[in-house]
């Protein structure tokens, strides 16, 4: 191919457009314009790269996103959206050299905190000596006063931290940011490079891109050694599914093997830390929360939230948990702290910062509020006790005239900081490269041997070619990092390479999960009920029954008794069943394949869009089949491939307990000796079990063969016997119940309910033998609640 | 003055609660120079499975219990008999308005009593500029702190109305403060606000007021209830003082302390979810009678 020449024809044309600002430093092009050596394999390749070729690329890596349901929740000002992942497609490449001084900065940084944090909530050196003004100090919401002579079990305050980084004008990287109470974005590296490796899987394996798994085995590593006794479970707490970035938290959760947990899933009991689980209280002694302090305890901190656990700082206090990061360390994050660090690395550390952070001048001095007014020109302001990241404004902005006297009336409550300017890196807009501001977060973590940094994996890029990083708040893309080495990377993944291994038993499931998935079981079938019933009326309103002759009435009155409009093709209570469904999966993100949830999303996508359009009759009863299969491809997803702990068994409860139910209450109505002609082969038909009637019968439908066959016959998927039985199966492999063990109330109410039916004969099984049998059914219902999943 | 105290509160729930988690801020404490407590019994029903006492980062006395059968009624009741041994008023030695900042950034600590913690907002204050130019306006042409703490006081207790059934315990002291009325919590709450809107580092006190007067003086508001009521820091020299506005009074041995803190939610005397739903209701009785008075 003529592409194969010697010549910088390619590579000059692909790079032809890409032109830096004048006095901005570029990633990509050095000074002289000339691509620096990191760059120079990865963009040869990139320019050599066919027509058309690169656009696939990114529509592959772009897929698995997708695919893997990668997104985060954008608080709007209506409801919150999950949005794509918005990766950039070109990643940013930094050589081993640069990065190992980055580290080496921030590592020096992440131990000068740590001895902030140790004295702010320790000896208070700092502000006795004169060191730290009292008032930054007191007035920080972060500051927390009931942690204060508190000191961490594991005896650190951080173990988790980041920081954003960029380098300015002058080439040298600064901090611009502190990010130490509970740092998102990790997990989205991890997919970053999964995605980009995709794009660029040819290029990625020569080019000696540093491996992030290692630097998750060794946190891992450490979180588990954190146990007392290397007993116990490790969790991860999670705000919940409305957090911006619940989807990283279950990722990572999955990924390291830890439990989810929300605050509600935990409570203490005799100072000891405790998940409610399926098997009643078992202890947990290492949390890496993802839940801002203020919210983690509503007895001593915010006492409106609903997110926290009463009583988890008594816990604390006992030494009963290790917190990563300790609770309070958010104070560290104050904006006008990074006024002191400087002098204070100078006092603690006895040096100068090894990489300096954005220059911050604290209002509440006389001598700082004066050069302030000299030179506000330059600076932002933001209020001293914003912990927001660098581009985020929160409010605080000057007046257009008599700003002297503005600083000098917010004082101690100012901060002004250096406006500062970035970087470019090359971002691909249209299908050409063009530069874009940049910043890094660097995620540390603290290992057995100290801290290590995640080796590249996060940068964000800003969307608009303007260098201040203020405009980062306008949105835009996120990177991949590669960490270029000077030696060939020997692949690295998080599984152990000894051989050796045994099969760890699963810790017992949380209750509150097992309550989403028996609820999702029993949506997922609801709604397939629903689709049913409505599936076989409008067939025979498409057969030319008119709508107010009497099989079609009496079914649009059984579809109002589900909670169904019969003037709506697509009733709005289908709409909030598969919701409802799709609302339980995402509470057990961590639980739930991917490919179910993704299956669940499209049938909810389907319903909406049928209910937008769908007319009654004909056109209903296909889109219905449309619906049967994809809950039928979602039940088989599920119940094929599903891994079989006490969670698929919960999910297997839910749906038993719904198709009991239905049945039994269709029967009571279809069944009925007063319903209209065609009713008893209708209710077969919703049954999903005309072919074997016709095989099991040899005869028409009557009352007795329909009873039968839809209540009693125990090999029928869809009887109401057989749920029974699976129900009492399914009970039989969870705590507290099984062979030789005495019967509990829930045992007992299936196996009631389960003997008054099979002792019965299709003829005597009447009406109301139906309708208290519904009742049962409710009973079994609560008294799994009670038992499992409260 | 010595006093025997007790308080009964009462919570009372539509549906029965199978588990709570209280934090309990209901029994005064010694205080070096200001009140002994002599003997305390704190009773709590149904009888609590975990039960902790500590002191919390103010120095409140706290109880955190945790209650395991179900009930549809949690009781608290507090007895104690305390001292209060409070010299007279104190000689107006704080400094002048302009001096006070100095003295606040000299005050190197960060100790519970430093003034920084009583100076920004706190979980119930939002600092609001209408309160601070009121607090201007009612303290204007003080010449000391500690006037324009009293002043302020006075301005409170001469334009607000005691109205119990006007404020809930979660209104905001801004609302308080534009309709002038509530009860000791809201006149607190306000008074601290604008104190900290023109500088002057200013906490919340829960107490006791005694029941009965003195004779010949009339029955003071707050008397049948747990009482609120204001301290500033008024400089160095005089530190801590506290004031009454509900009733305009300088604080002295009429009052006892249960706890102080920033704002009402540092000394809620009874903190704690309920796992039910639905509302809860609220009764409570407050006898402090005085021993040996004549």
């Amino acid at each position: 191919m003529q592409s194969q020449s010697q010549g910088e024809g390619p590579l000059d044309e692909f790079l032809s457009g890409y032109v830096p600002q004048e006095g901005v430093p570029d990633e990509l092009l050095g000074p002289d314009g000339e691509v620096r050596p990191v760059w120079a394999g990865f963009v040869k390749r990139l320019a050599a790269m066919p027509e058309g070729r690169l656009a696939e690329r990114i529509a592959h890596g772009d897929r698995y996103l997708r695919d893997a349901g990668v997104y985060f929740r954008r608080y709007g000002p209506e409801d919150p959206t999950n949005r794509d992942w918005p990766l950039s497609h070109v990643p940013l490449l930094i050589a081993e050299d640069e990065w190992d001084e980055i580290a080496a900065g921030l590592i020096e940084r992440a131990e000068l905190l740590e001895k902030l944090a140790a004295d702010l909530y320790g000896e208070n050196r700092l502000v006795a000596e004169g060191h730290l003004p009292a008032s930054l100090i007191a007035e920080s919401p972060e500051w927390l006063h009931p942690l204060v002579g508190v000191k961490p079990r594991e005896g650190h305050f951080l173990d988790f931290i980041a920081f954003d980084i960029g380098r300015g004008p002058n080439g040298k990287w600064w901090v611009l940011c502190d990010r130490t109470q509970a740092p998102s974005g990790a997990g989205f590296a991890l997919e970053n490079r999964i995605a980009t490796t995709r794009v660029y899987s040819d290029i990625f394996v020569g080019a000696n891109v540093t491996r992030l798994s290692g630097f998750f085995r060794k946190f891992r590593d450490r979180l588990m050694d954190l146990r007392p006794g290397h007993q116990g479970r490790v969790g991860i707490l999670t705000p919940g599914p409305m957090n911006a970035t619940y989807f990283e938290h279950a990722y990572i959760a999955r990924y390291l093997g830890f439990t989810l947990l929300e605050g509600d899933d935990l409570t203490v009991q005799n100072g000891e830390l405790m998940i409610r689980t399926i098997d009643g209280l078992q202890p947990i002694s290492v949390l890496w929360r993802r839940l801002d302090a203020q919210w983690s305890d509503p007895l001593e901190l915010n006492e409106g939230s609903q997110l926290g656990t009463p009583g988890l700082l008594g816990a604390i206090r006992s030494g009963n948990v290790s917190m990563v990061n300790a609770l309070g360390t958010g104070v560290l994050e104050t904006r006008a702290l990074m006024a002191f660090l400087p002098r204070l690395s100078e006092l603690l550390d006895g040096r100068p910062l090894r990489m300096p952070n954005v220059a911050t001048w604290w209002c509440g001095q006389e001598s700082e509020r004066a050069h302030v007014r000299a030179n506000s020109s330059g600076m932002l302001f933001s209020s001293s006790w914003a912990t927001g990241l660098a581009h985020e404004t929160d409010g605080v902005t000057p007046p257009p005239s008599a700003l002297d006297a503005w600083i000098e009336r917010r004082g101690a409550s100012l901060v002004a900081q250096e406006q500062v300017h970035l970087s470019t890196a090359p971002a691909l807009i249209d299908g050409k490269l063009v530069p874009r501001p940049m910043t890094l977060r660097v995620f540390l973590a603290r290992t057995e041997k100290g801290w290590t940094a995640m080796p590249g994996g996060f940068a964000r890029i800003g969307s608009s070619e303007d260098s201040s990083a203020i405009a980062m708040q306008e949105g835009g893309q996120v990177a991949d990092v590669w960490v270029i080495s000077r030696q060939t990377e020997l692949s690295d993944t998080l599984a152990d390479t000894v051989g050796k291994f045994e099969r760890t038993p699963p810790g017992a499931l949380p209750s509150r999960a097992a309550d989403n998935l028996f609820w999702l079981g029993r949506y997922v079938e609801r709604s397939e009920h629903i689709v049913r019933v409505l599936r076989a009326h409008h067939a025979r309103l498409a057969e030319s029954e008119m709508p107010d002759a009497p099989l079609p009435l009496f079914a649009a009155r059984y579809l109002e008794n589900l909670g169904c409009s019969s003037v709506e093709a697509v009733p709005s209570e289908l709409v909030d069943s598969v919701s409802a469904a799709l609302n339980s999966a995402g509470k057990v993100a961590d639980r739930f394949s991917v490919d179910g949830t993704l299956a669940l999303v499209d049938l909810t996508r389907t319903v909406c869009e049928f209910a937008e359009r769908v007319q009654p009759g004909d056109d209903a009863a296909s889109a219905m089949s449309v619906l049967i299969r994809k809950l039928n491809g979602f039940s088989g997803l599920v119940h094929d491939n599903m891994y079989r702990f006490a969670g698929w068994r919960f999910l297997s409860i839910g749906r038993a307990v719904e198709r009991a139910v239905t049945m039994t209450k269709c029967l009571a109505d279809f069944a009925d000796p007063s319903a209209p002609a065609g009713a008893l082969d209708m209710a077969v038909e919703i049954a999903d079990s005309v072919m074997t009637h016709h095989r099991r019968y040899t005869v028409a439908t009557s009352r007795a063969t329909v009873i039968d066959l839809l209540a009693l016959d125990e090999l029928n998927p869809r009887s109401i016997l057989c749920q029974l039985g699976d129900i009492e199966e399914h009970l039989s492999h969870l705590p507290g119940t099984g062979q030789h063990r005495q019967m509990t109330p829930l045992t007992r109410a299936v196996l009631r309910a389960r003997t008054d039916l099979a002792l019965q004969l299709p003829e005597t099984v009447g009406r109301n033998d139906l309708e208290r049998l519904v009742d049962d059914l409710s009973g079994i219902s609560d008294q799994l609640t009670l038992a499992y999943l409260s | 003055m010595q006093y025997d105290i007790r308080m009964s509160v009462t919570y009372h729930y539509p549906v029965a609660a199978t588990a709570g988690r209280h934090l309990l801020r209901l029994m005064p404490s010694s205080i070096p120079g200001e009140q002994r407590l002599d003997s305390s019994r704190l009773l709590v029903e149904p009888d609590p499975v975990e039960w902790r006492q500590s002191v919390d980062f103010f120095g409140n006395r706290t109880d955190e219990v945790a209650l395991d059968s179900p009930h549809t009624e949690s009781r608290f009741e507090m007895s104690c008999r305390v001292e209060r041994m409070v010299g007279g008023q104190k000689i107006d030695i704080s400094p002048r308005p302009e001096d006070l900042p100095r003295e606040i950034a000299a005050q190197a600590t960060l100790a519970s009593e430093a003034p920084h913690h009583f100076l920004g907002n706190s979980p119930r204050i939002t600092l609001h500029p209408a309160m601070t130019t009121y607090g201007q306006k009612a303290a204007r042409g003080a010449e000391s702190v500690l006037e324009m703490f009293h002043s302020l006081g006075r301005a409170i207790n001469a334009d607000f109305t005691f109205d119990p059934t006007a404020t809930e315990v979660d209104t905001p002291a801004i609302d308080a403060f534009e309709r002038r009325e509530g009860v000791c919590q809201d006149f607190t709450h306000v008074m601290i606000s604008c104190l900290r809107g023109m500088g002057i580092p200013a906490g919340y006190v829960s107490g006791f007021l005694r029941t009965v007067p003195p004779e010949g003086q009339p029955r003071l508001e707050g008397a049948d209830a747990m009482h609120a009521w204001v301290r500033a820091w008024c400089g160095e020299r005089i530190g801590w003082v506290e004031y009454d506005p509900t009733n305009a009074l300088d604080v002295a041995n009429d009052h006892v302390v249960i706890a102080r803190g920033r704002d009402y939610s540092d000394v809620a005397p009874v903190k704690g979810v309920m796992r039910i739903a639905g509302g809860q209701q609220t009764t409570q009785s407050v006898d402090v009678i005085p021993l040996g008075d004549s």
